[in-house]
């Protein structure tokens, strides 16, 4: 059955059966494979893309869900990886070995739409459904904090490219 | 081993490339087998051979081959930053090229035993030195000067007198006439010149992380290509009686479905039954239809709660094989001042990967093409060709960034299954990939373990004696992978009478290494009853260890003590120095507490490296643990080669390592692993992540790795600062068992 999406700004219409996860539209239907499959029930957040502005685990949504809203992926962020927590998780050199990362940007993007001076408990408590198996929590926690506050300290890396 | 000798014949070798390029390569000859052993593997052949590494563009554009497959643990940008050094280039115009699994070009390709930095260090460097010589040779031809009087920076060749300078690309062509040098003559920067080695340098694919650009092997498309999923036993070793295959081809989006008859042999290709449909997601949807009959085969009548009561039943009892006798440790209990007895036991661990397994293959015409995430590219070639009955050199191995691997990806099982499945369909690449649950209920698990251990003190609290009756998997004297207690474990050989040995009981479930093998269990059961004892000494828990550190130990026998127990090479003054440090750094024993607020301290030396950690915790009436701050000190030899990669593999070891002590245990029931998703399976999560501070003591001793040394320390540590709190000693992970869950 043939469902059509707005994903990243672009119409985009795609057959599947509808109660085809969103996740494994956008993955294997368009080729947007940033969004990550980790757990399928909702419990890693590897998964996260934007529905109308507010972050949900694709994993659990059916694309018919989705049909009619905005779909923003990691892919859509930015045009360039120039989104403030694009360029803070490589400036804090967040990513270990950096399977979970786009979710937790997404989480974290969608979070300071709302929350734009976090402190750090609701940082916390914004961040604790994506999981990160390397642990690199503390750089997250630092990145978060950098994107919302762009003067904060950059301790972590040296960028190089 | 001293990692950091070549003791292979190298040279370099030249090529032009189309393009006008020239491409410097490595040919070394020599074995491998030092570094699988190191990682608890099995030795490989002799696999070096013609390999390349650095490219040179007309441009001055350089591209570094980084060999090594990665995960998390950082060497395709460490080892890459060695041989940039050399190379004396800007490591802004450096682009890193992720290498195939290829022995034949590339030499030894392997992510493990946290060997990459002490096996590769000197060798890459080298590297980069030759090909800055040749460089250098071909500028003193241009202008007619010695080549004594040239210097180089930043990717070009200086002439001070003349105040002349050419850059790297304008020198290639004359660089790719002259003879290459070899490689043990060349001369390498001190340490002190280091423009790259010893700062923080991003992980080189950030950008494309960040980006969600495809990396991963779940991320691999190929034209044509089918999706699958494999249902397998449960039970491991369990074999599919009928399935109702015909109906599944039925189904919407199904190409395929058959069954595999397999092997009962633990690592073996198991027997199940595969679905190929044109979408991932039509796969599983068929298989929720499908009926399958299972001939569960003897592993049925395995259960964890089985183990725990045969174990009970063993400890007591004398062992079967002997590991270890020092003195007399009976009399010496009989007379000691002081005993304690204790019965520590640790779960069976799952490594989690973010990622699940998956592999792409197609196989054809007598060829097998994988994409695949591993950590053993070669070990990973070699399996697939024996299951195929076709020569290595015709399996081509595409490495890709892993979604972690922790040990987990070096056992091949799940290569095997989507091989063994894109064979029914040749010609076409078949993508399998594991659902979560697969994942869970099919991995290579950290062995769970039984100690039954006695030790004593004497009147002036010095330890005289230590027994320990292991109780662990296997058969007979031979245990399970990554089950074994060396006879060189801690405290062995600073205890003048001490006796250690094994019983083994029978596992039909899959072990395999996991972050810090063996170390990652044993140190919580020793760094746990040492504290045990320091208490009945009654000294301070620091005290007590740097007494026993200073004690003359007995002779490491030649050789290495065994896997886990690396007798040789074990420092107890480089112990004792980062316990000092850690203990300066957490203000042990000199700073005053918030309520129900503790330290622990623990220490474990594995894979070279020295490792003391401080947890400072507050834990309520209700067993609530805050874990308020972690101390790590750590002596990995004289250079840090990445800041930023270091910080990241100790400060995710102690996460990671907080997380398995409070939630993490794989059970079995019926032969059957339980737990199934996250939610069975708590990994931490950020608002249990505290504070790691990280020092590193420099030392004058070989570099060496990161990934793995940091973590056994850290759940002792807390074990022990719960201790400090409550009086409550934990001698079971995890915590959660006892009643203790995260505040």
């Amino acid at each position: 059955m043939s469902t059509t999406l707005k994903v990243n700004g672009r119409s985009i219409t795609v057959d599947v059966p509808t109660d085809t996860p969103l996740l494994w539209v956008l993955r294997d239907s368009m080729d947007l494979v940033g969004t990550k499959y980790g757990c399928g029930i909702a419990q890693c957040g590897a998964c996260t893309v934007h529905l109308n502005g507010a972050a949900v685990r694709s994993c659990s949504i059916p694309v018919a869900a989705a049909t009619g809203a905005e779909v923003t992926t990691i892919e859509g962020l930015s045009p360039d990886g120039s989104h403030p927590l694009q360029r803070a998780w490589q400036e804090q050199d967040v990513a270990q070995c950096g399977y979970c990362q786009a979710g937790q940007i997404m989480q974290a993007a969608a979070f300071l739409k709302q929350t734009p001076s976090p402190s750090d408990a609701q940082i916390d408590a914004a961040m604790s459904g994506n999981l990160c198996r390397c642990a690199t929590y503390l750089r997250i926690r630092a990145a978060v904090k950098q994107a919302a506050s762009p003067s904060a300290t950059n301790r972590a890396s040296t960028p190089n490219r | 081993m001293n990692p950091t000798t070549i003791t292979r014949r190298s040279f370099l070798q030249v090529t032009s490339l189309a393009g006008g390029g020239i491409l410097l390569g490595l040919h070394s000859l020599a074995s491998s087998a030092d570094a699988m052993q190191a990682f608890g593997g099995t030795a490989a052949p002799d696999v070096f051979a013609p390999n390349a590494f650095i490219r040179i563009m007309p441009n001055g554009a350089v591209t570094i081959i980084a060999k090594n497959p990665e995960a998390g643990q950082g060497m395709k940008t460490a080892l890459p930053m060695m041989i940039a050094e050399e190379l004396d280039v800007d490591w802004k115009d450096v682009t890193v090229e992720q290498a195939n699994g290829d022995a034949a070009k590339y030499g030894f390709q392997f992510l493990g035993g946290s060997i990459a930095t002490p096996v590769n260090m000197e060798e890459m460097r080298r590297v980069g030195a030759a090909g800055r010589q040749m460089l250098v040779s071909a500028a003193a031809l241009t202008w007619g000067v010695p080549a004594a009087e040239l210097t180089t920076r930043g990717g070009r060749v200086h002439h001070a007198s003349t105040q002349r300078s050419l850059g790297y690309g304008q020198l290639i062509e004359r660089a790719s006439t002259r003879p290459a040098p070899d490689l043990k003559t060349v001369t390498l920067k001190a340490a002190s010149e280091f423009k790259i080695i010893g700062t923080r340098v991003a992980n080189v694919d950030n950008h494309a992380i960040a980006t969600g650009k495809p990396l991963f092997g779940i991320d691999v498309k190929l034209p044509g290509m089918l999706y699958a999923t494999y249902a397998k036993s449960r039970v491991f070793g369990g074999t599919v009686a009928s399935a109702n295959v015909e109906q599944l081809r039925t189904l919407p989006g199904v190409k395929q479905a058959f069954t595999i008859e397999g092997t009962t042999e633990l690592f073996g290709l198991a027997s199940g039954v595969a679905i190929v449909a044109d979408s991932w997601w039509a796969a599983q949807q068929a298989r929720k239809q499908l009926v399958v009959e299972w001939n569960d085969g003897p592993t049925a009548t395995q259960s964890s709660a089985g183990f725990a009561r045969r174990a009970a039943e063993l400890g007591p009892q004398p062992w079967a094989t002997p590991i270890r006798s020092d003195g007399d440790a009976d009399a010496a209990l009989a007379s000691a001042a002081k005993t304690v007895e204790a019965r520590y036991s640790y779960p069976f661990l799952h490594h989690a990967t973010m990622e699940p397994m998956n592999c792409t293959a197609r196989v054809s015409d007598g060829n097998c093409e994988l994409w695949v995430p591993t950590q053993d590219p070669n070990g990973c070639r070699q399996v697939v060709a024996k299951l195929l009955s076709i020569p290595e050199t015709a399996v081509t191995v595409n490495m890709v960034r892993m979604g972690g691997a922790f040990g987990r990806r070096y056992t091949h099982d799940y290569v095997l299954d989507a091989v063994a499945i894109s064979r029914k369909v040749p010609g076409t690449p078949v993508k399998l990939v594991w659902t979560r649950e697969d994942d869970t209920h099919h991995g290579a698990y950290r062995p769970g373990g039984f100690h039954f251990l006695r030790g004593g003190v004497d009147a002036s609290g010095a330890l005289v004696a230590w027994k320990n009756h292991f109780v662990t998997f296997g058969d007979g004297n031979r245990t399970v992978r990554n089950a074994n207690l060396g006879g060189g474990e801690f405290p062995a050989r600073f205890v003048p009478n001490f006796a250690t040995g094994m019983t083994t009981m029978p596992l039909g479930a899959p072990t395999g290494p996991l972050r810090a093998p063996g170390s990652n269990a044993l140190a919580f059961v020793m760094q746990s009853f040492l504290d045990e004892l320091a208490h009945a000494a009654g000294k301070d828990p620091l005290r007590f260890r740097l007494d026993l550190l200073s004690a003359t130990p007995i002779p490491a026998p030649a050789g290495r003590g065994g896997p886990g127990g690396e007798a040789q090479g074990f420092d107890p003054k480089r112990v004792s120095a980062v316990l000092s440090l850690v203990a300066e750094k957490a203000g042990w024993g000199t700073r005053k507490l918030p309520p129900r607020t503790g330290l622990g301290i623990a220490f474990h030396y594995s894979h070279r490296g020295y490792f003391a950690e401080v947890v400072e915790a507050t834990v309520s009436a209700s067993k609530a643990v805050k874990v308020n701050k972690v101390w790590v000190a750590g002596d990995v030899g004289s250079t840090i080669v990445n800041l930023s990669g270091a910080e990241q593999q100790v400060q995710g070891s102690v996460l990671d390592g907080l997380g398995g002590a409070m939630g993490q245990e794989i059970t079995f029931e019926g032969g059957k692993v339980v737990q199934g998703n996250f939610h069975e399976y708590p990994l931490l999560r950020m608002n249990h992540a505290a504070p790691v501070e990280v020092h590193y003591l420099r030392t004058d001793n070989p570099t060496t790795g990161m990934g793995e040394p940091a973590f056994p320390p850290v759940a002792p540590a807390l074990c022990n600062a719960i201790f400090a709190v409550t009086g409550e000693r934990v001698r079971s992970l995890p915590l959660a068992k006892s009643g203790y869950r995260w505040a």
